[in-house]
């Protein structure tokens, strides 16, 4: 067991070994001089060529690429070229808006789509299992940022129930969090829900048709617990799968929904970097990304113990 | 002569003859036509590639001429249009003008060219780019590793992260949109051609090939490519639906195309400053964006039910 968790965790090295490499060489076959943007247009050449200098631009690039990966190990993320604070400070001062739009886009959307999904299942060739395949096809294809104005449109023009754009940060008081997160997470969800609905719909509809439910409804077992304890049991394994593969997802979908909103979050933070061509930002946040999401499918991995008792590792 | 008896047992359980190849492109090209999805999500999909082609003719002007004397007009206004040049004349603004004046139906109606030409170009390139990988990977042993480790590194980035970064720093043109958007599609396609290639070569019928020392590009072309076939149509109609999806998102963001080409993602970032007094420049061209994307998808889905039994089946 031990050994397993090990050698899962080893296994996600060479993965981030190769993001590093991708995200370093990307940013270093760009066109363009970083150090020319940071002198600006008042500085000479003289200028331009002392910052390459302190910035280690003049080095090799495998020297480069050692550099930052030592660097990345003691955790140093570099400094952004612009806004004088190291990467690290800068996603930390902005994780709170993005990780509270994702986990509530995360949990509105599990709420929603796995009942949807074994409903539909158990009705398999229904009304509601037909409307959910195609609101499915629906949510794949509306873009989270035209579903977010249409929910600003409605809810904060027209009916004026909610704030229109802006975030409060939690320790300012719940409610007002809330409410500023309802529509961007219902926005960004669409697209999540039509995922997990429709892969708990197939992997439920897969379980019920087992041996063991025939059985357990000869027992007499009610149908509600008999589609719970035996369908949806044995069908968490696609369904968790699913969620960590759609964290993918969650994490573009998190930049457009955050500027549609105005939230100061990761997103807004990634566009300024990109448009300002800050290397050391860009690399940080996509790197960080990747982490993330490397680590969330770890753990979905890692839960495959909790939900079937037959893995053993 | 034996090479083909071989590679036909693949198709049908031989019990019943065999219709000749021609004939049975026949009734799957009839069984394709005759499903529902296809005919609407393909119906749709022709009619809006028709709507690009004949753009000029559909009520449009230049979607790039600016006339602030009519900026921000309702639409379906009839109004004096002054081009920079100094000639003016009468225009029926359908979807009404932006800030500058520009007639919104106009560059709605071009922009559905630019979608579908990255729709189609990404799918394309992504698919080829992929099936590269894929083929490699699944034929050279010593690659395979390596290939699939950077396939694996590539799928752990964001996507649409991933085509930000690059489009900005390498400039938004067309050509770096397309490309942009195409490498984090690669590793997928990759991946389901590498299944084929591995699936395919334990099968007894290229194993017979093999031992009949039929060059490799002869597998290749007879072999692992019709079984990659269908898979790879189907995964192209969802890499075309993301595609266009992925560059409005760019456009809308600022980090696409030029602001002032006409896209569906640029003219809803236009409009996203006066959204509280006209929220139609946002939500017309969003209507568009959208009912493109579901036709490709539904179009897809039919493809994948006709195409690919198996897969349709798992589905429900």
């Amino acid at each position: 067991m031990l050994g397993f968790l090990l050698r899962r965790i080893l296994a996600t090295v060479p993965v981030l070994i190769i993001v590093a490499l991708i995200v370093f060489f990307m940013l270093r076959l760009a066109p363009g001089d970083p150090a020319a943007a940071i002198v600006g247009n008042s500085g000479g050449t003289a200028d331009i060529a002392q910052v390459r200098a302190e910035l280690g631009l003049e080095d090799a690039l495998p020297i480069q690429f050692a550099r930052w990966v030592g660097q990345l190990a003691q955790g140093n993320f570099g400094e952004s070229y612009f806004m004088k604070k190291t990467v690290a400070e800068l996603i930390a001062q902005r994780i709170e808006p993005t990780v509270s739009l994702a986990a509530v886009t995360l949990v509105l959307a599990v709420l929603i789509s796995v009942p949807l999904g074994v409903l539909a299942a158990w009705r398999h060739g229904g009304w509601l299992d037909r409307a959910l395949m195609g609101f499915s096809v629906l949510g794949f294809s509306i873009p989270a940022f035209v579903i977010g104005y249409l929910l600003i449109w409605l809810f904060s023009m027209h009916w004026q129930l909610l704030p229109v754009q802006g975030y409060v940060r939690i320790n300012q008081g719940w409610v007002g969090w809330l409410r500023h997160l309802i529509l961007p997470s219902t926005a960004l969800s669409i697209i999540y829900v039509a995922l997990i609905a429709r892969v708990t719909r197939a992997a439920v509809a897969e379980a019920m048709t087992e041996d063991y439910i025939r059985t357990a409804r000869a027992k007499g077992i009610s149908e509600a617990r008999v589609l719970i304890r035996h369908g949806l049991a044995n069908a968490a394994i696609p369904i968790v799968t699913v969620i960590g593969i759609g964290v993918a997802l969650l994490i573009g979908g998190v930049v457009v929904t955050e500027t549609v909103f105005a939230i100061p979050g990761l997103g807004q933070l990634t566009v300024d970097a990109v448009l300002s061509r800050d290397f050391p930002l860009i690399q940080g946040i996509i790197l960080f990304f990747s982490v993330i999401y490397v680590f969330i499918n770890l753990l979905v991995d890692l839960s495959y113990l909790l939900f079937d008792p037959r893995i053993r590792y | 002569m034996i090479d083909g008896s071989i590679s036909t047992s693949n198709d049908d359980v031989a019990v019943e003859p065999i219709p000749p190849a021609n004939a049975r492109r026949r009734s799957l090209l009839r069984t394709i036509l005759r499903n529902g999805s296809v005919r609407l999500g393909g119906g749709v999909l022709v009619l809006l590639i028709a709507m690009a082609a004949a753009a000029p003719w559909l009520g449009t002007i230049d979607p790039t001429a600016i006339d602030p004397s009519s900026g921000n007009l309702l639409p379906g206004t009839l109004a004096e249009f002054h081009s920079l040049a100094g000639d003016s004349f009468q225009h029926f603004f359908i979807m009404g003008t932006d800030s500058l004046g520009r007639d919104i139906w106009s560059r709605t109606v071009y922009g559905a060219r630019v979608s579908l030409t990255i729709g189609i170009a990404v799918a394309v390139l992504a698919l080829l780019l992929g099936m590269a990988m894929g083929l490699l990977a699944g034929y050279v042993r010593r690659l395979d590793g390596l290939i699939m480790r950077l396939m694996d590194g590539l799928m752990a980035i964001p996507g649409i992260l991933f085509a930000i970064s690059l489009v900005a720093l390498f400039g938004g043109t067309v050509a770096t949109v397309i490309v942009a958007i195409a490498i984090p599609e690669i590793p997928r396609v990759a991946r389901l051609v590498r299944s084929v290639v591995l699936t395919i070569r334990e099968e007894p019928y290229v194993e017979a090939a093999i031992a009949l020392d039929t060059p490799g590009w002869k597998i290749l072309g007879k072999h692992i490519l019709p079984n990659a076939i269908a898979p790879l149509i189907i995964q192209g109609t969802y890499v075309c639906a993301a595609a266009i999806l992925v560059e409005a998102i760019l456009s809308f963001l600022g980090v696409g195309l030029p602001t002032d080409m006409a896209t569906w993602g640029n003219i809803m970032a236009e409009g996203r400053a006066q959204f509280n007094e006209y929220p139609h420049n946002v939500l017309l061209p969003g209507v568009f964006l959208a009912v493109t994307v579901l036709a490709v998808n539904i179009l897809g889905d039919g493809l994948r039910d006709t195409l690919d039994p198996k897969l349709s089946k798992r589905e429900g």
